[in-house]
């Protein structure tokens, strides 16, 4: 697994690095430092987002509610802040993830313990936050100039050269990169998506595995509600509308198979950082928005044909004859393997 | 081979197989087997588990090829290449687990895949319903043609499943265990099937375990054992004693090693553990170094009993007691945590996650010995991962590589490593040969007998006599859920275990 990761990532890496320097040809300082961490400053909320995506996709699930979620807790942060000026940042933020992981554990909540498909129960809690983010602002728009400064300007900050909301982006990755490497939750989501009986029989809870994936992406959905509403500094029922899909995409563009059980934050990042530069660099060249959309739509196809092809390789021929005069696919057996 | 020769039949056989083998890679499935069927014939079909019976179903409904022999039927040699080519030439089967669809009315279950169509093509619903209603009439089956399929109640499905195998003009009619799933009474309902389906002509191929229905519905019967044929013949003139002594048939004293090793104290002790539909009032004691064969026909409720012992599922009455304390088990965590562990058949299915490293596979149940403050120790892991490759000599390129990479025994090896890791103190292995070579059951059985000598428990589940014989200190045996008995190794022998099994005394 981690030899096929690896190329996959180096694949990606040199893909994106290929892109750059296509794009720099065609429009000088587009390659330049600043551009470059412009384009992962953009790309940051993204990359949060789809971590979280990707805990659920590793637990064979999938999160369609992320930006829904999104909606209606930056649409609550903003409305507090606009309430309630004198309220501390630190405590807004935290407010974000709280009801951000509010919201995740609903949707874990009914496909733990009521056991509805995870498609369809964040389809419909996609539609019921995104209604109650309405209800909350009775459609209205929290402006800028409803928002306290600290609250608008904290996230563009720049230290070294990148905002703060680039280096959130960062300390998310390190974090969430230790926790599926290093801890017994991030080994059980492997574990449930990989072979969820294999994992019931090892003594691993399933069910919770994925309650718990699902509370980890609504948390960091909460937080970039309110890392998109600082960023564009007006909160609205329909912020992020349709973004969901860009964070599966991200996932899958990065390897991480919708079957469950494999991939790498490497692979996510990689993937959600793909889109970013194309969605940055296209303009740039002046490409309409629209071939934006058919270039990214192409991209998931060709990596979804990637990754099933090597989810094929896995299978084993049980008929001899067959497998003597069919082209060998198969990949080389580990030496002293067939005892 | 002492064949039973029948006396004059008038009639010649409407099938026979002559001299079918079959073998899959390792394994000779049949060898050189004889069957034949009579028009307007019930022919038992009798075997153990694992005697072939279903590799004999498969060969005759065209799923397997057989490796030589001869099919004919009427005289002409047939082969089949395809299950829709069995079907062509009058053969059908009624499997034990029917496999029907919920959503779609009785009509289209009976006629799925050969609806009647018009000029047009499409499918003509008002002559499929008006054959399907023949079809259920000429059944005794008083079931609307229109009703959806999840409303009928099991033996209302069953009769749907057997109108659909007749709908295809069958003259051979295979029924794999059709009662399995029924109530007396449905059973009752069935053999007036059988008689009428008999008057009609048809052969019918009837394979079931219980003694007291085969004698009551087949005039004919045909004994399998480790892929043979054994013995044919008359039921009439042939008693259910010889008819165990054939489906048995062999010393098995000498045949697995099981070491002779001190057994100590009680371990686990279980009392009337009972569950609402699988099994009711399993008690017994499992001592240090023990093994304890768990043996009776599939579906008796061992494995959902084992199940249940290791936390998967909730018993609903019964209670545990494990080196003199009682303990609850609600979850598989909960069971490794007390020391009983569970490794199950399907080793592919439930054992390893094969997209997985080894040693994380390894280390898979017992994370909790190699974390510290929260944080999983690779190197931890590793060492974990090594000790026991090397115990179980696990061939593999390296650690880090998925199980998926390996062959299937060095698989289950890597299964087995991480339950021993948990260093249990009571070890259920469900069927742990099934399926493999005997070279590797060997190796198995020698494992076996070397866990009891450290002292682990064994629980063994197996379908399989001579394994059962050969390797157990003490053998519980099951039957429809309930204990039929348990024994002790000295002087126990094969009859009387399948006597309690098919409940033939």
């Amino acid at each position: 697994m981690s030899r096929i990761l690896k190329y996959r990532e180096l694949l990606l890496v040199a893909i994106i690095l290929v892109l750059i320097a296509a794009f720099s040809a065609r429009a000088p300082g587009f390659a330049s430092p600043k551009s470059l961490a412009n384009i992962f400053n953009d790309t940051s909320i993204l990359i949060i987002l789809a971590l979280g995506q990707m805990a659920v996709i590793l637990t064979k699930s999938i999160d369609l509610s992320v930006a829904a979620n999104l909606s209606f807790t930056g649409m609550a942060v903003a409305m507090l802040n606009s309430a309630y000026p004198e309220v501390p940042l630190p405590l807004l933020i935290a407010a974000a993830l709280g009801i951000g992981a509010g919201l995740g554990a609903i949707n874990g909540f009914m496909v733990w313990r009521i056991g509805i498909p995870a498609i369809v129960a964040t389809l419909g809690t996609l539609t019921i936050y995104r209604g109650m983010a309405f209800v909350l602002s009775g459609g209205a728009w929290v402006n800028q100039t409803q928002m306290t400064p600290a609250f608008l300007n904290t996230p563009r900050l720049p230290v070294l050269g990148l905002p703060l909301l680039g280096w959130t982006a960062l300390l998310v990755i390190a974090i969430i990169a230790t926790v599926f490497t290093r801890t017994v939750f991030g080994r059980s989501l492997y574990a449930a998506g990989g072979n969820p009986t294999a994992a019931l029989y090892a003594g691993v809870d399933v069910g919770r595995a994925k309650f718990f994936a699902f509370m980890l992406s609504g948390a960091l959905a909460g937080l970039c509600g309110y890392l998109w509403v600082s960023r564009y500094a007006v909160a609205y029922v329909d912020i992020a509308a349709g973004f969901e899909l860009d964070t599966v995409a991200a996932c899958v563009i990065g390897g991480i198979s919708t079957l469950g059980g494999i991939g790498s934050v490497g692979g996510a990042v990689l993937g959600a950082l793909f889109l970013g530069v194309i969605k940055n660099a296209l303009p740039v060249i002046n490409v309409s928005p629209f071939w934006q959309m058919a270039i990214s739509g192409l991209v998931i196809i060709i990596a979804v044909l990637f990754n099933a092809r090597q989810e094929r390789r896995k299978g084993r021929l049980i008929l001899r004859d067959a497998a003597k005069s069919r082209p060998v696919r198969m990949e080389t057996p580990v030496e002293g393997a067939a005892a | 081979m002492s064949v039973v020769q029948a006396v004059v039949q008038n009639s010649p056989p409407l099938l026979e197989m002559r001299g079918i083998s079959k073998s899959f890679p390792g394994v000779q499935a049949l060898d050189s087997v004889d069957v034949a069927l009579f028009p307007g014939t019930v022919t038992a079909l009798i075997g153990e588990n694992g005697a072939g019976k279903s590799t004999l179903v498969k060969i005759l409904t065209g799923i397997y090829q057989h490796d030589s022999g001869a099919i004919i039927i009427d005289g002409a040699p047939v082969h089949f290449t395809s299950a829709e080519a069995a079907i062509r030439s009058g053969i059908t089967a009624i499997h034990q687990e029917t496999v029907l669809f919920d959503e779609l009315s009785v009509a289209e279950n009976i006629f799925l895949g050969h609806a009647p169509r018009n000029r047009l093509g499409l499918v003509n619903w008002s002559a499929m319903n008006a054959r399907a209603a023949a079809l259920l009439t000429s059944i005794d089956a008083p079931i609307s043609p229109y009703m959806r399929l999840k409303d009928l109640s099991i033996a209302q499905r069953h009769l749907v499943a057997i109108a659909r195998a007749l709908s295809v003009e069958a003259r051979v009619v295979i029924m794999d265990e059709p009662t399995a799933a029924l109530s007396y009474k449905e059973v009752e309902d069935l053999f007036r099937i059988i008689e009428r389906l008999k008057r009609q002509g048809k052969a019918i191929l009837f394979i079931s375990h219980k003694f007291e229905e085969v004698y009551q519905i087949a005039e004919r019967f045909v004994v399998l054992r480790d892929g043979r044929s054994i013995g044919a013949g008359l039921l009439a003139k042939t008693g259910q004693d010889e008819i165990v002594r054939m489906m048995v048939g062999r010393s098995v004293d000498h045949v697995f090693p099981k070491l002779d090793v001190a057994i100590g104290n009680t371990v686990l002790k279980v009392s009337g553990y009972s569950h609402p539909t699988e099994f009711d009032n399993i008690s017994f004691e499992l001592r240090r170094g023990e093994i304890l064969g768990l043996y009776g026909l599939v579906g008796a409720g061992r494995s959902e009993f084992c199940q249940s012992l290791f936390g998967i599922t909730r018993p609903s009455a019964g209670s545990l007691e494990l080196e003199g304390r009682s303990v609850e088990i609600r979850s598989p965590a909960d069971a490794i945590g007390a020391g009983i562990v569970y490794v199950p058949e399907e080793r592919g299915r439930h054992g390893a996650v094969l997209q997985m490293p080894i040693f994380q596979n390894f280390t898979m149940a017992t994370l909790g010995r190699t974390t510290r403050a929260g944080f999983l120790r690779e190197a931890e892991e590793f060492a974990l991962a090594r000790r026991y490759a090397e115990r179980l000599d696990l061939r593999a390129a390296a650690l880090s590589v998925p199980v998926g990479t390996l062959s299937g025994g060095n698989q289950q090896k890597v299964v087995i490593g991480k339950w021993l890791a948990t260093r249990p103190k009571v070890i259920i292995l469900d069927e742990p040969t099934k399926g493999i070579d005997i070279g590797s059951k060997a190796a198995v059985h020698a494992f076996m007998s070397e866990l009891a000598g450290e002292g682990l428990s064994v629980i063994m589940v197996s379908s399989e006599l001579p394994e059962i014989l050969g390797m157990s200190d003490r053998v519980l045996v099951m039957r429809e859920g309930r204990m039929a008995g348990i024994w002790n190794r000295e002087g126990l022998d094969a009859e009387t275990l399948v006597r309690a099994a098919t409940g033939n005394q």
